[in-house]
């Protein structure tokens, strides 16, 4: 009689605790939000996420039988039903199983993760590799094997509507944060290898449909591969706390086809050419301000603020500041190589020297600054020799 | 008290009481509570310190839970947005959790295992009176010209290194918080070690005495080297070392290293007294002996023990070669086995037992749900293949959410429930107490239960600002976290309403089904107890004797 209603209410219980966690699990599904991680597009990704739906409802099955116990023992064993306490206090029979149990779990669900990681940690055999450097706050990608490189940052209509107070409404941004300038360009099929490292601090690259994340490390080169099976728009983030704006560094790659790629890696070469016979001619004034004015807005406005009055104490203002109004070769050296111990960077490898020539005259001769000095390319360019 | 006074037993207190009745206690406030070596008032000079800490933190949680209500930024600046999230953390897990273990332990101990006092009652007072400088240093950084820490509670390098000028007093005030935590652990070793009552062996001590000898041991072994960690950061600001700087021959990534070594076991510091208070609870609410004790003792020794060598699992995704990332899994899932035997013996304690309901008991069984949830999100998280994708998002911040304040924190307010009565002397409001245990545990669950969907769908930590698809369950999280935070303010009513107002005596025993050697002084507990001590026999603590 006894036993039959423990049985009885255990039933109940169990089937109460399931429709609880079907809930939890399950049902937030039907509102239509993304829930649960990406099944991405690589056999990485693939692999973690069954790795995840395995250890996901081995977990929900102990939880349930656990829970299913306890509150058919609060059910039932409650001194308001008169029910009378036992007084047994171990079962070294019942220790022994819920130790062994355990144990064989754990030992099934390691032989499946040990197989993912190690192939996780196998990217010999790539076809290509991109190296990917983190900066304060924003990516830089290398293609090695080819005369092509870009620096990455969030795009501007979202960078505009992420100020404090910007009054601008985030859903009507397109991918608002998820959007860059430049997205990474990679072909479909390829297996791909990852250089990753940093140039400030410890940045790390995330793109869910990959599978993975990895640290930017400064000072270390980390490895990580992917062949993406379809071609689409990934999108990801940093995912490794690295100052004021880790929240606005996205990443979006463009995976693309064996041929559309190839064609675009020439685009680019030609791009690179002409960039370079750009920085030899010599420019004039109002080029290089109109110039200046956008390399200033997606490069150095985030901290010297857009009417060059900086933030306080972080960031100083370059409006009257000695040294945008000061000698010309050490403010172009500010520039190239950044401030040791503060959030001044080396824009040197980031910028082009065109770009740097008309930011530092825009500088010097904006916010009230009159200088009037005309910084040239090949200004640049020897000074970065030197 | 028929259960204490039964066969064999004898009790010590006739004695006491005729010697406690004239309490002694120092006059004035600077007397009594600022050169107290007493460990009841230096007892609740931590809780008291600690529940001011909580809701110092907790109004920082208000503050990101605010900006992330919805997308875009609203509220405050990112930088500012980092400050508070390194803050929060600090003073939650130092100024809060840590401490309020430490003024259970200081009320406790002795009344459990029957000591006058703590060991060393000068270097109590000490180590209590440090903490009030170290955290007013730690929250003045807040109105400084550069700001406080805004590089997450880990203090990660290269980041944390461009803190300003600010940086030292940081670091000087985990030092100090450090010095307190090795005095009060001292502390808690020798009182343990050497004033045990006659007859009160190591294995009949109460599993909350157990617990907190095991966390102390961890707290010496780990907090000197957090100190050494951030002292090397110090010197890497100021003066030029090259510690963790790449470019100078040093290594970023063996600042996290060392720094996981100290908060692995950190974490298990945290959490460790909550499984003792547990397993004094539950017993006494399901009126039976707490199910395997010994096998409990072991598995607080095992987790504490595993708690060294699993650091590394914080940092999957930092380039580990394969078999230390091979090495650090297997040891973390290992965990879940010592874990495992917790949950189930506190259920089998449960079982066929006489359950009454009280406001303690009602928090015990969140905790040992809501724990268990966490509990099982650690394992998800220790399947380093799978936590590529978990790393740094909110499904983390869910797990360890799930583990400290549904985790710690709910145990924190059971044992402030469970032991209220003794240490006023008064029957707090049942009532109101179960209205604080509804509020909290559903607020808690939509505070912190989709996170884990929004970091499975990807959205990454300590971000001030987020994409639209997020949303949704931002803003739940946002509202279940408003809810929480209001319905800890019922838990102060409670206790001021108990202290000063409440007109139900309460008696020594206060728990029918209650066992231990604090439930046989009176109540509230007289300054002086255990002046001479008693005779601990079978039967008096909350477990069977023949394990």
């Amino acid at each position: 009689m006894k036993k039959q209603n423990t049985f009885i209410v255990g039933l109940a219980v169990l089937v109460a605790v399931s429709v609880a966690f079907w809930l939890m699990l399950v049902a937030p599904m039907y509102t239509g939000n993304e829930i649960n991680m990406t099944r991405g597009v690589s056999s990485l990704s693939r692999e973690h996420y069954s790795l995840h739906m395995i250890i996901l409802w081995v977990c929900a099955v102990i939880g349930i039988l656990v829970f299913t116990a306890m509150f058919t023992s609060i059910v039932l064993h409650r001194k308001s039903k008169g029910h009378e306490p036992a007084q047994f206090s171990h079962s070294t029979k019942a220790e022994i199983v819920w130790t062994i149990i355990p144990v064989l779990i754990l030992i099934a669900m390691a032989i499946p993760a040990t197989s993912a990681l190690v192939k996780m940690e196998t990217p010999t055999g790539a076809e290509m590799t991109v190296k990917v450097t983190g900066f304060q706050w924003k990516w830089k990608y290398e293609y090695l094997e080819d005369e092509v490189g870009f620096v990455s940052t969030l795009a501007a209509d979202s960078n505009a509507a992420r100020q404090l107070g910007s009054g601008i409404d985030p859903t009507s941004v397109d991918n608002y944060l998820l959007a860059v300038d430049k997205p990474l360009v990679l072909p479909v099929g390829r297996k791909i290898k990852f250089l990753i490292t940093a140039d400030d601090v410890i940045h790390a690259w995330w793109v869910p449909a990959f599978g993975w994340k990895r640290d930017a490390v400064p000072g270390f080169i980390n490895e990580a591969w992917v062949r993406i099976d379809e071609p689409g728009t990934y999108r990801g983030q940093c995912a490794e706390l690295c100052g004021k704006d880790h929240g606005f560094m996205p990443i979006v790659v463009e995976a693309v086809e064996e041929d559309e790629y190839v064609a675009w890696v020439e685009s680019q070469t030609v791009a690179h050419v002409a960039a370079t016979e750009e920085a030899q001619r010599a420019w004039d004034f109002d080029e290089l301000m109109d110039r200046g004015e956008s390399v200033y807005a997606s490069q150095c406005a985030t901290c010297h603020q857009d009417d060059g009055q900086g933030l306080a104490p972080a960031f100083p203002a370059l409006a009257g500041s000695t040294v945008a109004t000061g000698p010309l070769e050490e403010h172009i050296r500010v520039v190239l190589e950044g401030r040791e111990g503060t959030a001044m960077q080396a824009f040197g490898d980031l910028l082009t020297p065109s770009d740097i020539a008309a930011a530092l005259t825009y500088t010097r001769n904006a916010f009230g600054n009159e200088t009037g000095d005309v910084v040239q390319p090949s200004d640049i360019a020897g000074i970065n020799k030197g | 008290m028929s259960s204490i006074t039964g066969d064999d037993v004898t009790i010590g207190h006739d004695e006491a009481h005729a010697h406690d009745d004239h309490d002694h206690k120092p006059e004035g406030f600077l007397a009594r509570w600022v050169f107290t070596t007493n460990h009841k008032d230096i007892g609740t000079l931590y809780l008291v310190f600690a529940l001011l800490m909580f809701f110092i933190g907790g109004s920082m949680a208000m503050v990101i839970r605010a900006e992330l209500f919805m997308p875009g930024l609203q509220l405050v600046e990112p930088d500012f947005f980092n400050q508070m999230t390194t803050m929060h953390a600090l003073i939650m897990v130092f100024g809060a959790v840590m401490p309020a273990w430490v003024g259970f332990a200081n009320w406790m101990i002795p009344l459990m295992v029957g000591a006058p006092d703590m060991a060393l009652p000068r270097m109590n007072n000490w180590s209590f009176w440090i903490l009030p400088f170290a955290f007013t240093m730690l929250l003045s950084t807040l109105f400084m010209d550069s700001g406080g820490p805004a590089a997450g509670w880990t203090l990660y390098p290269p980041l944390s290194l461009q803190t300003g000028d600010s940086f030292a007093f940081v670091v000087f005030a985990v030092h100090m918080m450090g010095i307190s935590s090795i005095m009060g652990a001292i502390n808690i070793i020798a009182t343990i070690m050497n004033m045990r009552a006659p007859g009160m062996t190591l294995l009949r001590m109460p599993l909350f005495v157990w617990t907190w000898l095991i966390t102390a041991y961890l707290l010496i072994a780990v907090m000197p080297v957090l100190a050494g960690a951030v002292t090397m950061l110090l010197t890497d600001h100021f003066f030029g070392t090259s510690f963790f700087n790449a470019a100078g021959g040093g290594d970023p990534v063996m600042f996290q290293h060392i720094f996981w070594f100290f908060g692995h076991p950190e974490v298990y510091i945290m959490i460790l007294p909550a499984f003792g208070v547990v397993s004094e609870i539950l017993p006494t609410f399901s009126r039976k002996p707490l199910f395997g004790y010994a096998a409990m003792v072991y598995a607080t020794a095992s987790i504490a023990f595993l708690s060294f060598i699993v650091w590394a699992h914080h940092m999957f995704t930092v380039g580990m070669p394969l078999e230390g990332e091979l090495f650090f899994m297997y040891a973390t899932m290992l965990i879940a086995v010592p874990t495992g035997v917790k949950v189930f013996n506190w259920v089998s304690t449960m079982w066929k037992g006489s359950m009454t309901f009280e406001t303690p008991m009602l928090f015990s069984i969140g905790f040992v749900v809501l724990f268990t949830i966490g509990g099982l999100s650690g394992l998800m998280l220790a399947i380093s293949a799978s936590d590529l994708q978990y790393h740094d998002t909110y499904f983390v911040v869910a797990h360890f959410h799930y583990v400290l304040v549904p985790g710690a924190v709910f145990t924190l307010m059971a044992g402030a429930y469970y032991w209220l009565p003794k240490w006023s002397g008064n029957m707090y409001s049942e009532r109101w107490g179960k209205i604080h245990f509804w509020l909290s545990t559903i607020s808690v669950n939509v505070l912190f239960f989709p996170q884990h969907y929004l970091g499975l769908a990807g959205m990454p930590r300590r971000i001030p600002d987020y994409a639209p698809q997020f949303a949704d369950f931002n803003m739940w999280s946002s509202l279940g976290g408003f809810a929480f935070g209001l319905s800890q303010l019922i838990f102060v009513g409670v206790v001021i309403h108990c202290v000063f107002f409440s007109k139900q005596k309460a008696t020594a025993q206060v728990w029918e089904g209650a066992k231990g050697l604090e439930w046989t002084v009176p109540s509230p507990a007289p300054h002086h107890t255990f002046t001479t001590p008693p005779k601990v026999t079978a039967g008096m603590v909350a477990h069977a004797d023949d394990h």
